[in-house]
């Protein structure tokens, strides 16, 4: 039923040919003339790996490690604005590490690796305040599970990561705390809901971070920060100690610099947890043990993938910088020997109404214990509801009022059959469509967003337009389907070069194939280099 | 953390009645009530002056009553007994000092997920099959979302649209001494839900606390259809839900610990009459006997209201069963129906059961007290005896255990609802308390129908035995307690007794045939109460009655 023959328009796109195995630059000026460096920038190495063979053979220390990431930290922070809590024990940490190396005792596999949690995510002893006032010092007694998991194979958490508040944004303007900036042009945004996560893995502030996605809070800030965002099957991982936000669509999910981070991470943290009954008791694969290094690959590595291109995410209202993008990372991957067609999603459209209502009604029932009587923000009142009204009213920012009040009104008597109700079988028909895709197609590949990142401010005022910007990723969510963002390219803003990523969308439980797709190009895409300025010059020397 | 969960909310305890605002035409908030005591006089003052006085109405009130029928639905919740509660690790003991049974779940923090303790559903499944309810295989979790400060999470879960089972009834067989009659009451619902924490209101009433050591634990809500129409029967519904989860280990059923509560739905109509009266809701029902005093009360003070043409009077409302004045009050007015905003909860994954799965808690149902009152019926035991042995779950045991070890029915059944019980009560222990077994019971009953002991000597035994523990043929044997059917040796004893009474036995001759006793009575006190008293009788009427 699904359209395979390749289009026209893909053909006849212009230096298509030029583009492939290169950097897929859009600009004009930038296709002919050089890149600024001479030498071609070698492909994103995995900082994990580096660092523990470097630990290994004792090159280097785990605390010289961690001195080297605050201390890039103290100069880059004061503009990007990325954690809202730095930890004060990771020296302390990194020295139990370096003492385990000096002993000889096992090292897990994330030793000494320095990692951005988002602060929705629980962790024992620091504040976890979901980037909400009425959260406000708030110090959860126990840790979430993927926090918990990563702990125990050594990593060091460094910091709460800034946010959307409670997830709610993709700008991270929504933070009642501060606005993150993004590391490639301070006036823009780094996206969101998980803009500190990914602003701090692209500005090199900590080396992987987990993030959390309901509606594309991984992905589409991973596409504006140019770094990799892994948004596994909903079911992945435990949610235990995420701060719901909308409970069907949530997931907690990887930045890394690399594919390969990316996957080692999940594979840290992935698996069943008793403690959440919609955590999936399949067996988690080795993602990082099937990887290839780049000079073992063949000509053709990706032979014989089916790899379908969503029609409907490269029409009119996507930025065509951003679709001559997304055609180039399709190219890219036909030189790697997939066959690429579009595909066409009938409900696509269908789904960006359907998850506001959904997330919305989900999460006005979620947030409601969020009442100031057994934590958080009370404020003082002499009868009751004056106590929920007002310590809700002074705790929730303007933006989950609306999303509160939305929900509310999507459940309420009347309006539940026409709304929610009506959402569900949306959601039923966009899970079905994404079925018969990929029946057809190895993984789907689409925008991560509609555009790179937006100047702050700029949706400030305009919700429905922060809504639209979702279009590209809250499919996904409703469906329950992992997806992979990766950077491929640039778009020209006025002021700087801005990343654009490329959504990888596989069947349920194939993170595996879409990391292992991932890896090949990004090991293979030349010419490119995902280092932001703010520390591009400290990271060349 | 002890601190973020004993915070007090800093309100009067009288708000927490959220029926405490009266909202008056344009929506204002005017009068905030200081107590529940004060509300009560005010709403009373609202309402024509209405007066039952039992005393000097009570015939008027009666005639009155039999014009009208009462329509009563019951909303039972049973505490289910699971070792945790029924999305967390947490044990639930009655009575522990306040938040020392709570976990990051059941307090609702940030983060913290629901995870389905199985049990939950095996005692549903068990209640349900008792109830001749039709299950849904596959059903599912709901959320009901309120705020209350005793409700961690601003919502219950709870089950809304489909509930595990469905479509059953209850058996009940109405007590002798009201008149007696088997009872059918349909079952609308069974389905499974999580109990909220208390509030603890400080005696000077400046503030709240929340105890959340109830929050979480597993109920079964138990909803009836509108079948009763008397106090007596709705008392007997719940006496007989009460007795079906305690045989089936689902729940203890302890009202006073709220292990099981019931609110009442109670409507009136004229008899004829085919549409339902206006519903009112009680709670506060502590015991069996305050649902049918509750229930009765309220039969009077609707009818009433009819019968002097203010029907218009009884609204839809919650009122409250005060136990001391023995009357009910408003609690709070209901303004059109609450929006719980139910949908699923997606925190769990659906409940699925297997027909296997149904199949082998079938099988494992204990004999629920139905059956075993037909069954005892079907022994030619009285409707009285039945109900008293099969309305205690331990009694029963006892019994049926006594039968098992060859014991007469009636003997069995008299020697329990006799001595056995009489003993019971003045010692204020249970049958399980008691030292006798019901294998000794049996041999006691044995050992006096084949006549080694009288059956005076079986009582002394029995109260021995249920005191002091010991077995029958042990006592018999170590007291030198066998009975004496030796004719000659009565005949001794009844020789010696008439030559030590000559002035008696003159009487006795001289027509005071009455005095017959005393000698039987003088012989058994020389036999030391071993003497076959039948033997005696005989042997004594012989030699009294002989002419010599």
């Amino acid at each position: 039923m699904l359209s395979s023959v390749q289009t026209p328009r893909l053909l006849r796109f212009p230096n298509f040919q030029s583009l492939s195995l290169k950097c897929l630059h859009t600009s004009q000026s930038q296709l002919t003339t050089p890149l600024p460096t001479s030498t071609t920038p070698p492909p994103p190495p995995s900082q994990i790996l580096t660092i523990r063979k470097s630990l290994l053979s004792r090159e280097i220390t785990a605390v010289d490690l961690a001195t080297t990431f605050l201390q890039r930290l103290r100069h880059t922070e004061p503009q990007l604005k990325s954690f809202l809590y730095v930890s004060d024990v990771v020296l302390k940490e990194a020295e139990e590490i370096d003492r385990k190396i000096a002993n000889n005792e096992e090292l897990g596999p994330l030793a000494g690796v320095l990692v951005g949690v988002k602060d929705n995510i629980c962790t024992a002893d620091m504040p976890s305040t979901a980037g909400s006032k009425i959260l406000e010092n708030y110090k959860p007694p126990f840790d979430a599970t993927a926090v918990g998991k990563m702990k125990k194979c050594g990593a060091i958490v460094f910091g709460k990561t800034n946010m959307d508040e409670f997830g709610m944004g993709s700008t991270t303007e929504g933070s009642a705390y501060q606005v993150t900036a993004n590391p490639w042009d301070l006036s823009r945004v780094p996206g969101g809901s998980s803009g500190g996560s990914a602003a701090a893995v692209s500005a090199r502030q900590c080396m992987v971070s987990l993030g959390s996605d309901t509606g594309g809070s991984v992905r589409q800030p991973a596409s504006f920060c140019g770094v990799v965002g892994l948004k596994p099957t909903y079911g992945r991982v435990s949610r235990y100690g995420l701060v719901a936000y909308a409970s069907s669509l949530d997931v907690i999910g990887c930045f890394g610099s690399s594919v390969a981070d990316a996957g080692i991470l999940l594979h840290a943290i992935s698996g069943h947890d008793k403690f959440d009954a919609t955590s999936s008791k399949r067996e988690v694969p080795d993602f990082a043990s099937q990887f290839i290094a780049r000079d073992h690959l063949d000509s053709k590595p990706l032979k014989g993938l089916r790899v379908g291109l969503i029609r409907e995410t490269i029409e009119d209202g996507v930025d065509p910088e951003v679709i001559t993008s997304i055609r180039g990372a399709a190219s890219h991957l036909e030189e790697l020997g997939c066959t690429v067609t579009e595909v066409s999603l009938p409900s696509f459209s269908l789904g960006l109404p359907a998850y506001y209502i959904l997330a919305s009604s989900e999460s006005s029932s979620n947030l409601s214990r969020y009442d100031g009587i057994r934590y958080g923000k009370q404020v003082v009142a002499d009868e009751l509801n004056s106590l929920y009204g007002e310590s809700r009213a002074g705790g929730f920012g303007s933006e989950v009022k609306m999303r509160i009040l939305m929900g509310t009104y999507a459940l309420s008597a009347g309006y539940y059959d026409a709304y929610y109700k009506r959402a569900q079988q949306v959601r039923t028909l966009v899970r079905e469509n994404f079925r018969a895709a990929l029946e057809e197609n190895d993984i789907l590949i689409s925008p991560a967003a509609p555009s790179a990142a937006y100047r702050i401010g700029e949706k400030k005022n305009d919700p429905l337009s922060m809504y639209a910007g979702d279009i590209m990723t809250v499919n996904v969510n409703l469906a329950g389907l992992p997806a992979l963002v990766l950077p491929c390219g640039f778009v020209d803003s006025s002021s700087a070069a801005l990343p654009v990523g490329v959504q990888m969308i596989g069947a349920a439980f194939e993170e595996e194939k879409l990391l292992k797709v991932g890896h090949i190009f990004e090991q293979t895409l030349q010419g490119c280099s995902f280092i932001p300025p703010i520390v591009a010059d400290e990271l060349a020397c | 953390m002890a601190l973020t969960f004993l915070r007090g909310i800093q309100l009067n305890p009288s708000m927490l009645y959220p029926s405490s605002y009266f909202a008056r035409k344009h929506g204002v908030l005017f009068c905030c009530m200081r107590s529940a005591q004060t509300q009560t006089a005010t709403q009373e003052k609202e309402q024509p002056k209405l007066k039952i006085s039992t005393q000097n109405q009570s015939k008027t009130v009666d005639k009155i009553l039999k014009d009208y029928e009462a329509v009563i639905g019951i909303e039972t919740h049973v505490q289910l007994s699971t070792l945790t509660k029924a999305f967390c690790s947490c044990p639930y003991n009655y009575g522990s000092p306040p938040n020392t049974s709570v976990c990051p779940v059941c307090m609702g923090l940030p983060g913290a997920l629901p995870v389905l303790n199985s049990k939950v559903i095996e005692c549903a499944v068990r209640v349900g099959l008792a109830l001749n309810c039709k299950l849904s295989l596959s059903s599912k979790f709901d959320r009901k979302q309120y705020f209350y400060p005793d409700l961690p999470k601003g919502y219950q879960i709870s089950q809304f649209d489909i509930p595990i089972a469905s479509g059953g009834y209850l058996d009940v067989d109405l007590p002798v001494e009201f008149g007696g009659g088997h009872r059918k009451f349909g079952v609308t619902r069974v389905h499974m839900e999580e109990d909220a924490g208390k509030l603890l209101h400080t005696d000077g009433g400046s503030y709240s606390q929340v105890d959340l050591n109830r929050a979480g634990v597993p109920l079964l809500e138990i909803v009836s259809e509108p079948d009763m129409r008397t106090g007596i029967e709705a008392a007997e519904y719940a006496a007989e839900l009460q007795r079906l989860v305690r045989y089936l280990g689902v729940s203890n059923g302890n009202m006073q610990e709220g292990s099981l509560r019931c609110d009442v739905n109670i409507s009136v109509r004229p008899i004829g009459q085919l549409e339902f009266g206006t519903k009112v809701e009680i709670k506060n029902l502590n015991s069996f006997s305050s649902v049918s005093r509750a229930i009765d009360y309220e039969i009077s003070r609707q009818v009433l209201l009819h019968s002097q043409g203010q029907v218009d009077q009884i609204v839809q409302e919650t009122r409250l069963w005060e136990e001391g004045a023995q009357k009910t009050v408003t609690m709070r007015k209901k303004e059109g129906l609450a929006d719980y905003r139910y949908f699923p909860e997606p925190d769990l994954p659906g409940v699925t059961l297997t027909e296997e799965y149904v199949d082998n808690i079938r099988k494992s149902l204990p004999e629920v007290p139905e059956a075993k009152r037909r069954r005892y019926e079907n022994m030619g035991l009285s409707m009285q005896d039945v109900l008293f042995l099969a309305n205690d779950m331990n009694i029963a045991e006892f019994f049926d255990a006594t039968i098992a070890a060859g014991a007469d029915v009636k003997l069995a059944a008299n020697w329990i609802m006799g001595d056995i019980a009489a003993y019971m009560k003045n010692e204020k222990v249970t049958i399980n308390e008691i030292k006798l077994t019901p294998q000794e019971l049996g041999e006691l009953i044995a050992s006096i129908k084949d006549g080694t002991i009288s059956g005076k000597i079986g009582k002394e035994i029995l109260f021995e035995v249920m005191a002091k523990g010991g077995t029958v043929k042990g006592l018999i044997k170590e007291k030198d307690l066998v009975q004496i059917v030796d004719t000659a040796e009565i005949e001794k004893l009844v020789d010696k007794v008439i030559a030590d009474n000559p002035m008696q036995l003159e009487q006795y001759r001289g027509g005071k045939t009455k005095l017959q006793g005393f000698f039987a009575g003088q012989v058994m006190k020389e036999s030391k109460g071993k003497a076959n008293p039948k033997l005696l009788n005989k042997i004594l009427l012989e030699k009294l009655n002989a002419t010599s």
